[in-house]
């Protein structure tokens, strides 16, 4: 059934030959129909109401009279843009549509999904051991996360404990991808807003992350490092040193953005003021992350419910006041300064052990026990075809991500596969709270609004 | 009033329908003003799991996950969804951040939620077939066949 | 004619071998970013890597101005018809280089909701394996693709999906020499 539609789907495009005569013909077809924004006339009250960003329930309670609210507008004195998806500021493949009246946005509507990879679907045929490499390709800048939150809803239904120093690197690990994945965002939030030297002083700055990541993982992205059972390797020599020097570097760096953005007055103009979201609106709306946090919620699972060490360091939460696009940027640089902070008593509190689970049902031998023992060589090879077996139940694990609340539910039928996995992706929610943002603002202020979500769409459409 | 049955240290709901708004309402009122997930499960393969006395397993079963900021805590609640009659009543009025993920589990797992202000597929194109996170569903591999290669290396 | 009058310096060299000098340096790609691919694209262009060294920096939003089009990250069933139309969009003449298994192949996503390789969609001159590839292998995906304008043919691209492989463009091309073909027309370049 399946392979029959798919193949239909690539008769959609391949409907006339690979010829470049009756290319024209393609035009037009990509409509997706329903999903797309329709007219005032065509679109229900309440979903015209939701694309302009206006909620009928508020945490207060407050409900609000659809009379009070001014819709009527004319279609003729409106249009309906679309954005995406493929465009330079829209990160990836995201496509907006949006209602305008002269350069006013009136209302927004992501479409989605053109990036869907189907990999809670694939996650259903790897066994646990194969999982994060699927997971880990979800959000690809902040790929050791989505590691993490599958391991640890992995571990809760084993229901093992992993070692302090497998924990301790965890922290390490995904402290360091913070702060790359923030300074990513830097760089191209940098670059939406016309500053292009800040995107090549990002990613100079990422540079130095990624190639620790390189020397602990072997990868630049995608490193299927933390494993279920700890993490696959332990730290290699010169760690020490290696992290030193980055947490020296960056916070002179910080201290030039402070200069090249926070002080200039041309980036304060674009940002401030520019997307407002209310704290009630992001509560309502399951916003989280540095968007929650701009509007002023003190809401950080490290936290608020703490997982693997986090509740042994000391570390603020960063939180805005009027949650404007130059909110969300400050909360974002601060932030790198407080992973930095964490980072700094990892290094002084990083405790020695194994750096896995001893248990041979769950992590493989060491490479030299293979050679030596035939128990050993049996346990790897059961490991690597068969998987570990979870017992039957049910887990939701979250993690705080660079972008928000990560969280994975896990359901497993008690063989080496999970029966069900779920992603709740931070980014997939925070769009939207795009149409409460837009709303009002002016189109050039789109882009830089659109950019303050920090949307990956990796992770948006899985 | 629902008794919240408590797994691995957190209480989780098992609503019937008709019970189901009048849960979520209740515990929106009492500071779970935060709905973290919203998802489904097709448990097609898997007929007999746990559940507390008196829930007559069904084919479907919605997920959701609930954030109280006041008591850092979190609920689940899940709902069981008839295979022959897959609707249920949206959470759009009390949790409008539900929006997108109700529209996911419908394009995903195929389950109508009434009164959802845009119930349109959001993850694959418009006129795609069928639902492909249901147990029934393929996975929709293509056979790659490995040959020789005939390269110098 | 006596070139020994001639008291300026020239080059002489015949039309096909200049165009397609030209062309090979100031490949214009597309900016189509689409997943884990996207980011190491943008890593080859800043700073560290550097693609402006080799003409490349200038991404273009617009396709109509790209002559290149990276495709960078897993095609899904739904992108499909946009990537052709972005393609269609684009001027000869036009290269496309698909950047990591994903792209290539469908990699480790054998599902129903990514194209198996993109050159079911639009034909593909150079491949570049990975997952994803670093900012290296896409620098040695385009310096393979500059070797391949530098050398092919120049007339219209045939319109089939068959590309090369890395592997044999090296095997087949000599990097950085003039092909020594029959020459229908000489230009002359005088400086002054």
């Amino acid at each position: 059934m399946t392979a029959r539609s798919s193949s239909k789907f690539i008769k959609r495009f391949r409907s006339s030959p690979l010829d470049e005569s009756t290319a024209t013909g393609l035009v037009g077809e990509t409509s997706e129909g329903t999903q797309e924004m329709k007219t005032r006339n065509e679109t229900n009250r309440v979903e015209l109401e939701r694309e302009e960003g206006q909620l009928t329930v508020l945490p207060e309670g407050i409900v609000l009279d659809h009379g009070d609210m001014d819709i009527e507008i004319s279609e003729d004195e409106t249009m309906i843009i679309n954005m995406g998806p493929q465009h330079p500021s829209t990160h990836g493949v995201l496509r907006l549509m949006m209602e305008l009246k002269g350069e006013t946005v009136l209302r927004t509507k992501p479409v989605i999904g053109y990036l869907h990879t189907g990999m809670e679907k694939t996650a259903e045929g790897l066994t646990y051991v194969q999982g994060s490499t699927n997971v880990t390709r979800m959000d690809y800048l902040a790929p050791l996360h989505n590691e993490l939150v599958f391991s640890l809803a992995t571990e809760k239904l084993l229901g093992v404990e992993i070692p302090p120093r497998a924990t301790w690197i965890r922290m390490l690990m995904v402290e360091l991808n913070r702060i790359s994945s923030h300074l990513m965002w830097m760089a191209t939030n940098g670059m939406d807003v016309g500053s292009t030297s800040m995107m090549i002083y990002g990613f100079r700055e990422r540079e130095l992350v990624l190639s620790f990541f390189e020397k602990v993982t072997g990868l630049r992205m995608n490193h299927n490092f933390i494993r279920p059972g700890g993490v696959a390797a332990d730290l290699p020599d010169g760690w020490y040193d290696d992290v030193s020097a980055i947490i020296d570097t960056i916070p002179g760096r910080l201290d030039e953005y402070g200069e090249m953005l926070t002080g200039q007055p041309i980036f304060r103009e674009r940002t401030e003021g520019v997307g407002i979201l209310t704290q009630e609106q992001a509560i309502s709306l399951s916003a989280s992350g540095p968007v929650l946090r701009s509007t002023g919620v003190a809401w950080d699972l490290r936290k608020d419910i703490p997982y693997l060490a986090y509740d042994e360091v000391e570390f603020d939460v960063i939180i805005g006041s009027i949650g404007d696009t130059f909110d969300r940027f400050a909360v974002r640089l601060s932030e790198i300064s407080e992973s930095l902070r964490i980072v700094r008593q990892i290094l002084e509190k990083m405790p020695s052990g194994p750096y896995r689970v001893q248990d041979k049902k769950i992590t493989p031998p060491p490479r030299k026990r293979i050679d030596e023992s035939m128990e050993a060589l049996i346990h790897h090879f059961k490991l690597f075809t068969e998987g570990i077996h979870v017992p039957e139940g049910e887990a939701y694990v979250a993690v705080e991500s660079p972008r928000g609340e990560l969280g994975c539910y896990l359901v497993s039928d008690g063989s080496a596969k999970p029966y069900r996995m779920h992603i709740r992706a931070p980014s997939f929610v925070n769009l939207q709270s795009l149409p409460a943002m837009l709303k009002g603002g002016l189109l050039a202020d789109a882009v830089a609004t659109i950019s303050s979500v920090d949307p990956i769409m990796g992770e948006v459409d899985r | 009033m629902l008794e919240a049955v408590i797994r691995d240290a957190q209480g989780v709901f098992f609503p019937t329908m008709d019970q189901y708004v009048d849960l979520m309402e209740s515990l929106w009122s009492s500071d779970y003003k935060f709905c973290s997930d919203l998802c489904g499960v097709d448990y097609l393969e898997m007929p007999s799991r746990k559940l507390p006395e008196g829930v007559k397993a069904e084919r479907f079963e919605i997920v959701v996950n609930v954030t109280s900021f006041e008591t850092r805590s979190r609920l689940r609640v899940r709902l069981q969804v008839q295979e022959s009659n897959p609707h249920l009543p949206t959470l759009y009025g009390l949790y409008p951040g539900t929006e997108a993920m109700e529209r996911e589990v419908y394009d995903l797992l195929g389950m109508v939620f009434d009164g959802h202000p845009d119930l349109s597929r959001i993850l694959l194109p418009e006129e795609w077939e069928g639902h492909p996170l249901r147990k029934d569903y393929s996975v929709g591999r293509i056979p790659v066949q490995f040959k020789a290669s005939t390269a110098i290396r | 004619m006596g070139l020994e009058d001639l008291s300026h310096n020239f080059l002489t060299g015949n039309i096909e071998n200049l165009v397609k000098w030209a062309r090979r340096n100031s490949v214009w790609p597309a900016t189509f970013g689409l997943a884990c691919c996207a980011i190491e694209m943008m890593s080859a262009g800043a700073g560290d890597y550097d693609l402006a060294r080799f003409g490349m920096e200038v991404f273009r939003a617009s396709p109509r101005q790209a002559d290149l089009m990276i495709v960078a990250g897993r095609v899904s069933q739904k992108m499909a018809p946009v990537l052709r139309q972005v393609y269609d969009q684009m001027m000869e003449p036009k290269w496309v280089i698909s950047m990591g298994v994903c792209a290539s192949s469908g990699g480790m996503f054998n599902n129903y909701a990514i194209v198996q390789g993109v050159d079911q969609i639009v034909p593909v001159d150079v491949y570049a394996p990975g997952c994803p590839p670093g900012p290296e292998t896409l620098i040695n995906a385009i310096l393979t693709l500059h070797a391949k304008i530098q050398n092919g043919e120049i007339t219209r691209r045939k319109g089939t999906g068959a590309g090369i492989s890395i592997g044999e463009v090296k095997r087949k091309s000599n990097v950085g020499t003039l092909a020594k073909k029959n020459t229908p027309k000489t230009v002359k370049i005088v400086s002054k």
